[in-house]
């Protein structure tokens, strides 16, 4: 049993007549990445500065390694490092002035505060941006600059609100990158982000906020069978054979299989009933007993629901009591019969958000950005 | 958030950046033991050098140090010299001292506005998880201004001397009454961190340092003595903690020793750190 780097009970902020958060419990594992995930105004960062001693909390309690983060603030304190949703850093600073002003006030000898930082500006590729202003800093050097600034003391827990909100591909990629290395120094990571791409990348667990409360918490993969889980799209060779294969795909599967309109193909669900089997897994096994049967198979894919349509099925307000069984989504978010998910799109609320379809080979991955 | 923007989104990444790879990091995040906390003063300090910092990446923003006092200065010795005095001359002996110090103490209301304007940015944010002695970003601020409050004096002075001020007290004097007047203004300046922290915007800490500070500053004995007033405006006036520091620091440096206003500028000054020391920190910690 790990440790635990953040436990929440019940947490609540109110600001004015808006329960901006409301009732939240969080336990979050030491040594890992927790993605918070939620859209603009669902209570993250309100979260995020609770946790960090920004802001008190009007209901329930938090704890930050055991200690409260009001009553043993200062302690707290001692343990975190907060990079916010705008840069951290002072705009009218250098790189260099910015780092050698924290180092300092983390007690940092002038000679030593001087020597990290330039560690820090070398490790982050800043160092010819050492002597210019931060406002004259790009997106992505502003992060860098940022999180080098959260480092300076290794911290315990690293609070990283949106880290990624408004950066270009290569920039994100960059901070992503810096974010595993952290974490692989046995730094715990609390991501708050509303792209669930980056959720997914990062994060081992993560909980959905929408509303100031949360709807749903869990591995990625609990999250994703939560939703309704995978769906195996085979195209056969002989359309004459189908019947014979919906028979193999249903036995193999113990899942709905349908029949799609094109005559050589046919979509199953893959949810794991029933079996301790991942769905590549079972979508192997399901290609290994069509070949006995002696059904050849011209295509084969296995897609994984995206936390696109994870997030929307839960934000669009379904009723999360309804999440394990997979037909509970039909009517919520409209995608139509079971398994209706097939590649011929029909997805419904997922295609709002993001036109690429979510799916991708074996792999299982979401859609690369 | 005022001042951000000028060609942020003029360079892209640089494509050669690579992150740190793991061993690398692993070197900079080794768990070497933690540095001890740094210390009042220190922490305190090292905001003060961010001040200086600041003065140094913005230098016009010693506009309102140099110019405006200088203004001053000129403007109301030759507007009320003649008239009120008899000559210039005579009239700069007396308005010197306390054109300084009216001068200094409306100075002090920038700083209600910066830290109105900083405490919106991310930093803010940062400064307030680290683990240091809460008040020590305030009392940086107020360090950083005390600078600017020395120049300003410098200045002042520097003007009055070349239009025949002549400080009885000699050196010694002078810097006794500008060491009161930067005590004086570093406490009186903890109403502005609080009206900085408790308004919403910039505009908002403008309007009411004017509303606090003309009065304050108008209604002392800067101008005049206040016997020509009418006894209600003496009352106000007389108790004005800005008549106090103006005679002390007249006094101090015409080369007499004022025990009675300087007890009673010290007892102000004491009084606004304790009560807006401590209703800024309130704010701050609750923000």
């Amino acid at each position: 049993m790990t440790d635990l780097a953040i436990e929440t009970e019940g947490l609540v902020k109110v600001f004015g007549t808006n329960r901006a958060v409301d009732g939240v419990d969080l336990r979050v594992p030491a040594g890992t990445v927790y993605g918070v995930l939620g859209p603009n105004g669902a209570g993250k960062t309100t979260v995020v500065k609770m946790l960090a001693t920004l802001l008190r909390p009007d209901g329930g309690r938090a704890g930050v390694f055991g200690k409260d983060v009001v009553e043993d603030a200062d302690a707290v304190r001692g343990r975190v490092s907060l990079t916010g949703q705008y840069a951290s850093v002072d705009e009218d600073l250098t790189g260099t002035e910015n780092l050698v002003l924290l180092a300092r006030l983390l007690g940092h000898s002038r000679p030593a505060a001087r020597e990290r930082s330039a560690q820090l500006l070398a490790a982050f590729g800043l160092e010819e941006a050492a002597d210019r202003q931060i406002k004259n800093y790009s997106g992505g050097m502003r992060r860098r600059i940022d999180i080098a600034a959260s480092i300076l003391n290794t911290p315990d827990l690293l609070f990283l609100d949106e880290p990624t909100t408004g950066l270009d591909p290569r920039s994100r990629n960059q901070v992503w990158d810096i974010v595993r290395a952290v974490v692989a120094q046995g730094t715990t990571v609390l991501l708050t982000t509303q792209y669930l791409d980056e959720a997914d990348r990062l994060a081992s667990r993560i909980a959905v906020i929408d509303h100031g409360k949360v709807i749903a918490e869990g591995t990625k993969g609990e999250l994703k069978a939560s939703v309704g889980s995978g769906s195996v799209h085979v195209r056969l060779r002989d359309p004459g054979r189908r019947h014979e294969a919906e028979r193999v795909l249903r036995g193999a599967l113990r899942a709905a299989v349908q029949l799609d309109p094109d005559p050589v193909a046919l979509t199953a669900t893959v949810d794991g009933h029933g079996t301790d089997l991942g769905a590549a897994e079972q979508a192997a096994r399901v290609l290994a007993e069509l070949a006995r049967a002696g059904i050849t198979v011209d295509s084969f894919a296995l897609g994984q629901p995206s936390l696109d349509e994870v997030f929307l099925a839960l934000t669009d307000g379904a009723p999360v009591g309804e999440k394990d069984t997979a037909e509970g989504k039909g009517p919520v978010d409209g995608k139509g019969p079971a398994g209706g998910k097939g590649p011929a799109g029909g997805k419904g609320p997922a295609g709002r958000t993001r036109p690429a379809d979510g799916k991708s080979t074996a792999d299982g991955k979401g859609p690369t950005a | 958030m005022t001042t951000v923007s000028t060609g942020k989104d003029t360079r892209t990444a640089d494509p050669d950046f690579e992150a740190p790879r793991a061993e690398e990091l692993a070197e900079l995040l080794v768990r070497r033991t933690r540095p001890p906390r740094p210390g009042a003063l220190s922490a305190s300090m090292t905001f003060g050098w961010r001040a200086m910092l600041k003065i140094k990446h913005v230098p016009e923003q010693l506009f309102d140090v140099t110019a405006f006092p200088i203004m001053l200065v000129l403007m109301y010795t030759y507007l009320f010299g003649g008239a009120l005095a008899g000559s210039i001359s005579s009239y700069v002996q007396f308005l010197l001292p306390g054109i300084l110090v009216m001068s200094v103490v409306m100075i002090t209301m920038y700083t209600g506005v910066s830290v109105n304007t900083d405490i919106e940015k991310g930093v803010f944010d940062r400064f307030r998880t680290l683990p240091i002695w809460r008040p020590a970003p305030m009392v940086g601020y107020l360090l950083g201004d005390v600078v600017r409050y020395l120049i300003a004096s410098a200045v002042m002075l520097t003007v009055g001397v070349i239009i025949g001020y002549r400080p009885g007290g000699g050196l010694p004097g002078v810097l006794l009454g500008i060491a009161l007047l930067l005590v004086f203004s570093f406490s009186f300046s903890w109403i502005w961190t609080m009206f900085g922290l408790l308004l919403r915007s910039e505009k908002s800490v403008m309007g009411v340092s004017m509303m606090v500070i003309f009065p304050l500053t108008f209604l002392s004995n800067v101008f005049v003595d206040p016997r020509t007033m009418p006894g209600w405006l003496q009352a106000f006036v007389n108790n004005n903690p800005v008549t106090h520091v103006a005679s002390a620091v007249r006094e101090l440096m015409a080369g007499g020793w004022p025990g009675v206003d300087v007890a009673w500028s010290l007892g102000w000054s004491a009084v606004f750190v304790l009560v807006f020391g401590w209703v800024t920190m309130r704010l701050y910690n609750r923000r």
